[in-house]
Formats: C-alpha cells, structure tokens, sequence
C-alpha cells in the first residue's frame, strides 16, 4: 500500500526527528517547583511565607543547636565548654544531661543491677504481639523479630544479666523466630502468657503469684468442661465465678504455701522504684492492651437491646467522659486510701492503670461504637439470615468490619492515652516529661536547664507515637477489602 | 492550694474517728521502714541523684528520725509528694512524716489536722531582679510585672504586700519554678518572687548571677517544718524532739565526728543526758537510750546538715540568718533536754 502513494504524495518521512529536550521550566527540580509550590499566585505567597518561617526558625535555633555539648558534668561546666568554643557569650544546647540522666529517664529508680529485667520484658514484649501486629505479613514479623533478637542480646548482655537468664531470653527469642516461621498461631499461646510474665519480670518477687493468678481460668475452663453438658448456663456461670473466687480467697495463700515448699523468687522491685519512660510504657502498654477488649464490650453493651445493660454502659461512658483524667488520678491516689481498709497497700501504679484504662475504655467504646453504626444494616441482617447467634454473628460478621473502619480512632485513641500517661506527675509518680526533669533539675549540678530535658522527651514520645500511626496507616492498607 | 484544702478537709473528716487509736511509732517499728513524705524535687531540700539516692536538707530530717527510731538511717522510703498531694498523703497513713518545706499556718495545723513539730528552717518571700532594671528596694515596684507560682501561699502574701504598700503589680502567672526560671531569663516579668532560698538557687544556678541581685524585703515569714498528723502525740514527740535533738546538739557542740568521744568524756550534764549517758530520756518516748546519738550520727547535727546541703560552701549559698542558733542572734532555740 505504501508504495502506491509513494508516488502520489511528494515527501513522506521516513525516521522520526529524535525527541527535543523538554524547555526546562517543564522538566526536573523547575518543573516540579512550579507545579508543587508556584502553581498560582495563593501558592507562590504561602511558599514565600513558609519559607520566611522557616529561614526564621533555623536562623533563632540553628547556632543553639550547633553549640551542642554531650559531655560534661553539670550545666556550669557545659557553659564553660560553649564559652571557650564559641567564644563568649555564645549559647548552646547542654543535651550533657541527658547522657548523665539517660539511665533515669529510661529506666527511673530502677536498680541497675537489675536494668536487664525491663529490658527483657520489653524485648519479648515484640515478641508477644508479632503475631497479633503481623499476623498476615511473614516478612515484617521476621524483620521484626529478628532485630528484636540481637538487640534483646545484646542489650540484656551489655547490662550484665545472669548468665541463665540470658540463656532463657535466647531461648525465648530465637524458638519464637523458628516457631513464627513454621505456624505462627502458636505463638498466641506466649501472647496470652506474657501479661503474668511480664509483670513479674518488672515487679519481680515469687513466679508463684503469675502461676497462681493462671491457675484461675484453668479452674473455669474445667468447671465448664464438667458442667457444659448439664446446662450451659450454669457452666458460664460456674466458669466466670470460680476464677473469681479462687483469685479472692485462695491464689494468694496457695502462692504462699508453695513458695514455701519451691522457691521460685527474684528481687522484687517495688512500684515506687519504677519512673521514666519505664513507667510510661508499662501504664500505656497495660492501658492499651486492656482499654481495647474493654471498650468493645462497652460498645456493643451499649447498643445492646436489654435495658439495664444499655443504661449501665452509656451511664459509664458519659460519666467518664465528662470527668478530666487529673480528676480520677486524684481520686485514684487520694481517695482510693481513705475508702480502703487502713493497712492494705493497693499498689499505685496499678491504681493507676485501672483509671487510665477506664478512661480510655469509653473513648474506645464511642469510637468502636462509630464503627458498628457505620456498618450497613444489610450486614447485621445478613448474619441473622444466616442463623448465626448474637456472639457468633459479632465474632465473625460485625466486628471484623466495625474494628476495620474504626482502626484510625482506635488509634489516635491509644496514642492520646500514651501521651495521657504524663499526667501520672500530679499524683507523684515520676512521669518523665514534667517530675523526672524536674528531679534532674533539682540536683544542683543541672539546675537551670530547661528546654533539653522537653525536646529530648518530646523526641521520644514522637518515635512512640509516629510508630504507633504508621502501623495503623499500614494496617488500613493491608486490610483494605472493600475498594481494591 | 484549694485542692488540696479541699481534699485535706476531706480526709480530716474521713480519718477523725480512727485518729484516737493511731500509733504510728509502734507501726513504723513494726514495719521496719519510715515512710517519708518529700517534695518530688527542689533544690537542696530534697532530690533524687542519678542513682535514686535521696538527698537533701529536708531528706536528712527524715534519715535522722529513722535513725532514732529504727536504728538505720537507710530505712527510709520516700514519697515524693506534690503541692497537692502532700497534706492528704499524711493524713491518708501513705506517709509517717512529712518533710517537705511546708509552711506552718494556722488553717494547716487546725483546720487540715495537721501537727508541726517544729521549724527547721525559717524562710521569707523575697523578689529577684535584674541589676540593670536600677531597683534596690521592694517598695520601687510598682506596676512591675512578677512571675508569681500560682496556687502557692506565695501569690497571696505578694497580693497583700502589694495592697499594704498601695501599689500595682501585673502577674505573670508559672507553674514550676523552672518555667519562673525560664520566664524571668526571657525577660517576661521584671521580677520573680518566691521563697528567699529558692531565689538564691535561683539565682546562683544562672550564667550570669551577677548581674541579678536579690531585694533585701523580705515579705512575708514561711517557717518550714516537717509535720506529722493529728492525734498522735506520742509520734508527734519523736519526730519533735528528734529535731530538738540535731538542733541542740550543734548548741553544744556535739558533731557526728566528735560524738563517740563526747559521750564517753562529756562533763556537760545536758550533753549526757541527751547522749543517753546518764538519764534515759529515750524510754519516755518509747525509744532507747541513744536514739539521739543515732539521730545526730545519721547525717550530722543541725549546723552540720545545713552546711552539707544549702549552706555557704554549697552552690546554693545560703547563709545561716535566722538560722543560725538563738546564740548567734538567730531563732534555732532547742528546748532544754531535761
């Protein structure tokens, strides 16, 4: 066909011209300036603005921060230090407190010969949720888990813990790693123990107590194993009493009695002692991990058709939401000990804790709530249809999408409640934004410092915190069913 | 303050009517422990060192009754309490003592069922400036700004200088003395007021102290002290007679170093009587004989304990003042030991 014309028209090019270089406002860094920050002429002045902002900023703090000192032994001595470097009158940054208080900030008053515990606990902390948080994605966990492995280790070795404990945690760890790679649902089992380890690796005292706190729902299971065929009323009953009553009356005295005869003990640690960041991640780790279970409860008895139920949740979640935080950690350290019997010792921290998970519990169950309205009625009806019974349908149709959609709040709920737990402060325990700087401030070597101490936390409360957000944003992704 | 007012009162209510049988001593002895109540952190009264040892001029109040009570000034747990935690701790049983620079008044030793055992350490609101601001006395301060700790005895006693005087003030209201620090170096208020000895902490841990100068108006009388609750008079003699005890030995000449030596030659009866050598003062108040020999040894006599801490030698550079021992023109006065 071509030839046919090949005569008729006059010129007919036969290669392309190579292709022009684009002009270069159209191309690379210019291009995309253009187009990302002087699109228009709104843009262009909120770039120049940003930019003053920030040529502001940098021009203020810049020679602070470069002023930098790491070491020296008090606040006297770095400003000496910046005065012979930088000549007289120069300012810098003394972050020479944070490494002489490094341990404090970690770890608060915590012994240091036995600054390995916390450190274990937290190691198999990672691996006690891997295979909640990475359930689904083998490759992460591994990464996950291996470094948590060498870093375990090598910190627990490099703080000088016991030779058999170290033995102990490789064990741990490294049979974690392999099981996680075989079958990865068995390592649930260590998730559901590691509550009762941990707070025995913290708190120490007798391994009796966890065992005996454990023995509680075994007794349930088996009463309700027995009881089941009879009637299964009387076995859930029999089966959520007997534990109680076993926790009441005897796990304490049975724990005795058998440290007694086996002594399985390790210095305890009293709650006094904990402080810093230590104290931080234990309050919002336990307030996470209780806060979550209880708020779904209170979310579903909420929207549950039997009226007492309904009216107790929304009677509780209204309460406290409309009380301050400060307001029931007062009542938790103050108030606590004049309504209990003189004498017991009902531990701060826990005290504590129970308040915070009760108020984050009823920001968890609105938010949960959220999620449950926003799930078409088709799927409720859908479950029914189906014959499936209240729990069953919960279990496998509600929740499963109610969860999904709410993972964003339920989120920001945990992490507004991390944060939360610097206000522990006012009941005297050693937060390490406000009171551990202010116990560092009050020795005479640093007193004077001021803004070291708040960006050094800040820091780290940010690391937490943008963690905690990027593994719900990745969380959204992997389960994102719907819009694929 | 007026949560803690109202939380006190509260627990005042609460706790009168198991306060008759209360017997903290025999309690304490029992537990092997003093529980004591002290500020999370001020300066050369009470802080935690990187280790988590306490120490501090309030600190070694608490060591010197555990010393005489218990026989070891390192049994001692101590509380950090807060400005609004601390006075419901004591009255609560959490603490067996408070050591925490609390201001003996009247509303806290009546109202609150509180005890003041005495004063081991008499302070005064005082204000810092700046040299070059060219004031030298107080009453040039009016319609200046003033950093002013909210919710502190502070705050009133500056109102009622101020309208004594018939002058303004504009406030500056902080919430920590580090942020008051902080605040004043920014150049926010034109003077900071507080106590006369956190002003000289204040002022020594600057860059440039000398540049800053402390009024000589002191306005108001903040004798601190530790307290004990309500209702115990017994507990309530050991810890006041444990402060008698460091204060009087530093009148006598008695030092944790020459101690043993003078309990063994001291001709002086009061020395012997307190030292437990002839009279057993210590079995009238349910302790030993040479409890106040303990206590002294613990961390040193009165003078002793103010040197090591906020004294001269210390960056904090307090001089003695009021003091200083009723001999030296000052109002450290022991009761005769007798």
């Amino acid at each position: 066909m071509s030839d046919t014309h090949a005569q008729t028209v006059p010129f007919v090019r036969d290669t392309m011209l190579p292709a022009a270089e684009p002009p270069i406002r159209e191309a690379g860094a210019v291009r995309w300036l253009r187009e990302n920050l002087f699109s228009g002429p709104v843009n262009t002045v909120l770039t120049i603005l940003g930019v003053l902002v920030v040529w502001f900023l940098v021009s203020h703090f810049w020679d602070w921060f470069a002023h930098s000192v790491w070491n020296a032994g008090s606040l006297s001595e770095c400003r000496q230090i910046i005065a012979e470097r930088w000549g007289e009158g120069a300012r810098g940054a003394c972050w020479a407190v944070i490494r002489e208080r490094w341990n404090q900030y970690t770890y608060g008053f915590y012994p240091s010969e036995l600054y390995w515990r916390p450190t274990m606990a937290f190691g198999l902390l990672f691996l006690a949720l891997a295979p909640v948080l990475f359930s689904e994605a083998p490759g992460i966990r591994r990464i996950v888990l291996g470094t948590t492995t060498v870093l375990t280790l090598g910190l627990m070795v490099a703080l000088g813990a016991p030779a058999a404990w170290l033995v102990f945690a490789a064990v741990v760890l490294i049979g974690g790693l392999v099981i996680s790679e075989r079958q990865v649902s068995l390592l649930l089992v260590f998730s559901i123990l590691y509550p009762l380890m941990g707070v025995w690796f913290l708190w120490g005292g007798s391994a009796w107590g966890p065992i005996m706190v454990l023995v509680g729902p075994v007794l349930g299971w088996i009463a309700w194993r027995v009881l089941h065929p009879v009637s299964s009323l009387v076995a859930i009953i029999a089966a959520l009493v007997i534990p109680l009553l076993w926790w009441i009356g005897y796990a304490g005295e049975a724990a005795r009695d058998a440290e007694g005869i086996l002594s399985l003990s390790i210095p305890a640690v009293a709650s006094d002692r904990f402080g810093g960041f230590l104290l931080s991640i234990t309050i919002g780790i336990a307030g996470i991990a209780l806060s979550l279970p209880l708020g779904i409860v209170l979310a579903l008895a909420r929207r549950s058709d039997m009226f007492l139920v309904k009216s107790l949740a929304v009677i509780f979640i209204e309460f406290i939401r409309g009380v301050p935080l400060i307001a029931l950690l007062f009542v938790a350290s103050l108030l606590l000990n004049y309504f209990l019997p003189p004498g017991t010792n009902f531990d701060i921290i826990l005290r504590v804790i129970i308040m915070v998970t009760l108020f984050s519990a009823a920001y968890m169950a609105e938010v949960i709530r959220g999620g449950l309205a926003a799930l078409p009625k088709g799927q409720y009806e859908a479950a029914d249809a189906l014959g499936l019974d209240y729990w069953k349908a919960q279990r496998l149709i509600v929740l499963p999408q109610a969860l999904k959609i709410s993972i964003p709040g339920i989120v920001s709920t945990f992490i507004g409640m991390f944060k939360d737990t610097t206000l522990v402060t006012f009941v005297g325990l050693y937060d390490p934004l406000k009171s551990m700087s202010d116990a560092v401030r009050a020795s005479t070597s640093w007193k004077g410092i001021y803004w070291e101490p708040y960006i050094f936390v800040g820091f780290i409360f940010f690391l937490i915190c943008f963690g905690m957000s990027r593994y719900s944003m990745y969380l959204e992704r992997r389960l994102a069913r719907d819009h694929r | 303050m007026k949560t803690s007012v109202f939380l006190g009162t509260v627990a005042a209510a609460t706790l009168m009517a198991g306060a008759g049988m209360a017997d903290t001593l025999a309690d304490v002895k029992a537990r092997g422990e003093l529980n004591c109540g002290v500020n999370t952190g001020l300066v050369g009264f009470a802080a935690p060192d990187a280790n988590g040892n306490w120490t501090g001029f309030d600190v070694d109040i608490c060591k010197a009754v555990a010393a005489a009570v218990l026989g070891d000034p390192s049994k001692v747990k101590y509380v950090p309490t807060t400005g609004q935690t601390r006075f419901t701790a004591l009255s609560s049983g959490e603490v067996d003592i408070l050591a925490r620079n609390s201001t003996w008044t009247f509303s806290r030793d009546t109202d609150l069922k509180l005890d003041f055992v005495g004063v081991n350490y008499y302070d005064g609101q005082g204000f810092m400036v700046r040299k070059d601001l060219g004031v030298t006395s107080a009453k040039e301060l009016d319609g200046a700004t003033i950093c002013i700790q909210t919710g502190t005895t502070t705050e009133l006693n500056l109102a009622d200088y101020f309208k004594a005087n018939n002058m303004a003030y504009q406030p500056v209201n902080i919430d920590s003395n580090a942020e008051g620090e902080q605040q004043y170096m920014a150049g926010a208020c034109d003077a900071y007021t507080t106590d006369a000895s956190g002003l000289a902490a204040t002022r020594a841990a600057f860059a440039d102290p000398e540049n800053h100068i402390i009024l000589p108006e002191i306005i108001s009388k903040e004798p601190l002290g530790p307290a004990v609750r309500h209702g115990d008079s017994n507990w309530g003699d050991v810890a006041r007679w444990t402060l008698y005890a460091l204060i009087a030995a530093e009148e006598y000449g008695i030092t944790s170093k020459n101690i043993e030596e003078l309990s063994k030659s001291s001709q002086n009866p009061e020395v012997q009587r307190l030292l437990g050598v002839t009279d057993d003062l210590g079995a009238m108040i349910g302790l030993d004989k040479d409890w106040a020999k303990r206590a002294i040894l613990a961390s040193g006599n009165y003078g002793e304990i103010f040197a090591a801490n906020i004294g001269e030698q210390t960056p904090i550079g307090l001089a003695r003042g009021l003091n200083a021992q009723w001999t030296q023109g000052g109002l450290m006065y022991a009761m005769p030991f007798r």
